[in-house]
């Protein structure tokens, strides 16, 4: 498995970056630098990073308790009328309708915490 | 049931299995690329391998077994499944993925330096892990009786052996391949039957179950909304806390791939529950006597025989057991390799190595640390407890939602957690739900509200685990970690910055 025991091959050597994609800044100045060496600064520039991202998270899952964690109560205070007409109404919903909405509050939120990085990585640019 | 074209069915899929398996072990030639892949999965395949990961028994079988029995109010369960991920996506993505962590007790070490932390979350991981790989068992079992009318522990024992061998040669890498191709495997396998399924109905007349308490919300718990919200604070919350969910994070390159891993990830589970339920009502309409001989579980298995019949009918069948080995392998080798990994760098030995950058545990006690992850489930797989399969998954959920997810969600957003906190809430809340697990699965389900309150103890155990957490925390102020500062910038800063990677400066 690791290599050196197998008689006849050499060690395969791996040369691998975990991070090829990340683009190295070559300027090491700035607030960048402040954020790397936790000066004041550097930490008033993260809270403000972070309540941002935080806000955003805790507005996102306050739509999806909204949005689908209230069906419970729905069915609960009206059981009656969905005997008539829509009977397979909670069937539709919960089957089928639920999933679209998932998918586009996470595509939402993917959008705005990307914004908010790339917001935050302009400002420090900036400063 | 045609036993022939199942255990053809079944024996491709097993070997298909060890074949990429070994594969892989051609591969991963490194220690990193045994456990993670060396950290270089796009978004779209490391999306399929987490949905082939995830789809598991409770996926495949259970939830179409639980809407038979009990109808609309179990289709909480596959929408809890993927909210889950919207709320994995919301809180702990990102960060997760940039905290360098492989796993929960790596992470705990990372953010709250300590090794009493370390261990804790060691020890949940083990217990969820063997808590969710029971029921992969226990449906396996069911399948291969089923299907050719072994006994039970046959199923069982194929599904370890598979999973042991081809984990003890591929790791991490060939797992992810395996994984992805499973994912396809199980959707074709669930969705080429409703075709004919559905097609088969129309031309009977469309018959719907007339069964007005089956059809309307909120009938199938005795205490209903109770139950109903427990369940679904459980299934939103637990995802998070899964162990072998975290390790597919790390596989991501960065914390911005692992949102639109995650993202896709909601699309894939999307497209897949669409599926259990139809089985489920035709399931009601055809074939409602498998909930009186107690093998409700099994009606995706029998729908094809009864509704098309003929060597179609039997064609399709094999195709829905292989499915079924599909999942019950997906999800079985990812939680054995993330329990046989905490096995062997935590609780086996002695010492604490890091995964990535530091000296790694010989992949000799990672083998053996496989053998007991997989030989413990098998046991208790094999005493006869008479749960449904999903239900057994919904208890895994219960504890992982009342212990990881406030370490990781306080652990991420709220820099005044300390290691005393984090400790006395991991054991609070994963303690309490552990025992109602415990007693719900040897006593069964109980009456009254002591029944409710056992069988979904996430309203009250979630709640526990967050408030002690937060109390101690407050209260033990000069314990907080001393390099927060720098942990919160390693969690949160965009890569984009151009920082030093996180994980690796200490």
């Amino acid at each position: 498995m690791t290599g050196p025991t197998e008689p006849g091959l050499p060690r395969r050597v791996v040369v691998t970056s975990p991070r090829m994609r990340a683009r190295r800044r070559t300027s090491g100045y700035g607030v960048t630098q402040d954020i790397d060496t936790q000066t004041r600064l550097g930490e008033v520039f993260m809270a403000s990073l972070i309540r941002s991202q935080l806000r955003l998270a805790i507005f996102t899952c306050a739509a999806l308790i909204l949005a689908v964690a209230v069906l419970p109560l729905v069915f609960w205070l009206a059981p009656d009328s969905w005997l008539g007409v829509g009977q397979w109404l909670p069937w539709v919903v919960l089957g089928i309708g639920v999933y679209p909405c998932l998918l586009a509050g996470g595509w939402w939120y993917v959008r705005q915490a990307e914004r908010n990085e790339r917001e935050f990585v302009e400002l420090v640019d900036r400063s | 049931m045609s036993p022939t074209l199942s255990v053809l069915a079944v024996s491709v899929v097993c070997l298909a299995t060890l074949a990429i398996g070994a594969y892989g072990l051609r591969l991963s030639r490194t220690t990193s690329d045994f456990y993670v892949a060396s950290r270089l999965v796009t978004p779209g395949w490391n999306a399929s391998a987490i949905g082939g990961e995830y789809l598991s028994a409770a996926s495949f079988l259970g939830i179409a077994g639980l809407v038979l029995v009990a109808g609309v109010d179990m289709l909480w369960f596959p929408v809890g499944y993927t909210a889950g991920y919207l709320l994995l996506l919301v809180l702990v993505a990102a960060p997760l993925r940039r905290s360098g962590a492989y796993t929960l007790p790596d992470f705990a070490e990372a953010r709250l330096e300590s090794p009493t932390a370390r261990r804790v979350a060691a020890v949940l991981v083990v217990t969820i892990g063997w808590l969710y790989l029971l029921p992969q068992f226990i449906g396996a079992g069911l399948t291969l009786q089923i299907a050719t009318g072994a006994p039970r522990w046959v199923g069982a024992a194929l599904v370890g052996a598979v999973v042991l061998a081809s984990v003890l040669a591929g790791g991490m890498r060939s797992i992810t391949l395996v994984q992805a191709f499973q994912y396809w495997i199980k959707l074709t396998a669930i969705a080429v039957p409703v075709v004919f399924l559905v097609a088969a109905w129309r031309s009977d007349g469309s018959p719907l179950p007339d069964d007005a308490s089956w059809v309307t919300p909120l009938h199938a718990f005795e205490h209903p909304l109770y139950s109903t919200y427990s369940l679904i604070l459980a299934l939103f919350f637990g995802t998070m806390g899964l162990p072998h969910v975290l390790v597919r994070f790390y596989t991501n390159p960065d914390g911005a791939a692992a949102r639109r891993t995650t993202l896709i990830v909601l699309a894939l589970l999307g497209v897949f529950y669409l599926f259990p339920t139809v089985y489920g009502v035709l399931g009601k309409v055809y074939a409602s006597d498998l909930v009186e001989s107690g093998r409700a579980d099994a009606v995706v298995l029998e729908l094809p025989e009864r509704l098309v019949g003929g060597t179609g009918g039997q064609l399709l069948a094999a195709l829905l057991v292989a499915g079924a080995f599909a999942a019950f392998l997906s999800t079985s080798s990812g939680l054995a390799v993330s329990v046989a990994g905490v096995l062997s760098q935590d609780l086996v030995r002695s010492e604490v190595h890091r995964t990535v950058g530091g000296r790694i545990p010989g992949v000799r006690a990672f083998r053996g640390a496989s053998v007991l992850a997989v030989l413990v489930p098998f046991g208790l797989s094999l005493l006869g407890l008479q749960l449904a399969v999903a239900d057994v998954v919904g208890l895994a959920f219960a504890v992982a939602a009342s212990s990881f997810c406030p370490l990781l969600v306080l652990g991420i957003w709220w820099r005044r957690l300390t290691p005393v906190g984090a400790v006395a809430g991991l054991v609070a809340g994963g303690g309490l739900a552990g025992i109602a697990v415990v007693i719900t699965l040897v006593a069964g389900r109980g009456d009254g509200w002591s029944g409710a309150l056992l069988a979904q103890p996430a309203a009250w155990t979630v709640p526990i685990a967050f408030v002690v957490m937060v109390v101690v925390s407050l209260r033990t102020p000069h314990r907080v970690p001393r390099s927060i500062a720098r942990t919160m910038v390693a969690l949160h800063a965009p890569e984009s910055l151009g920082l030093d990677p996180p994980g690796r400066s200490h």
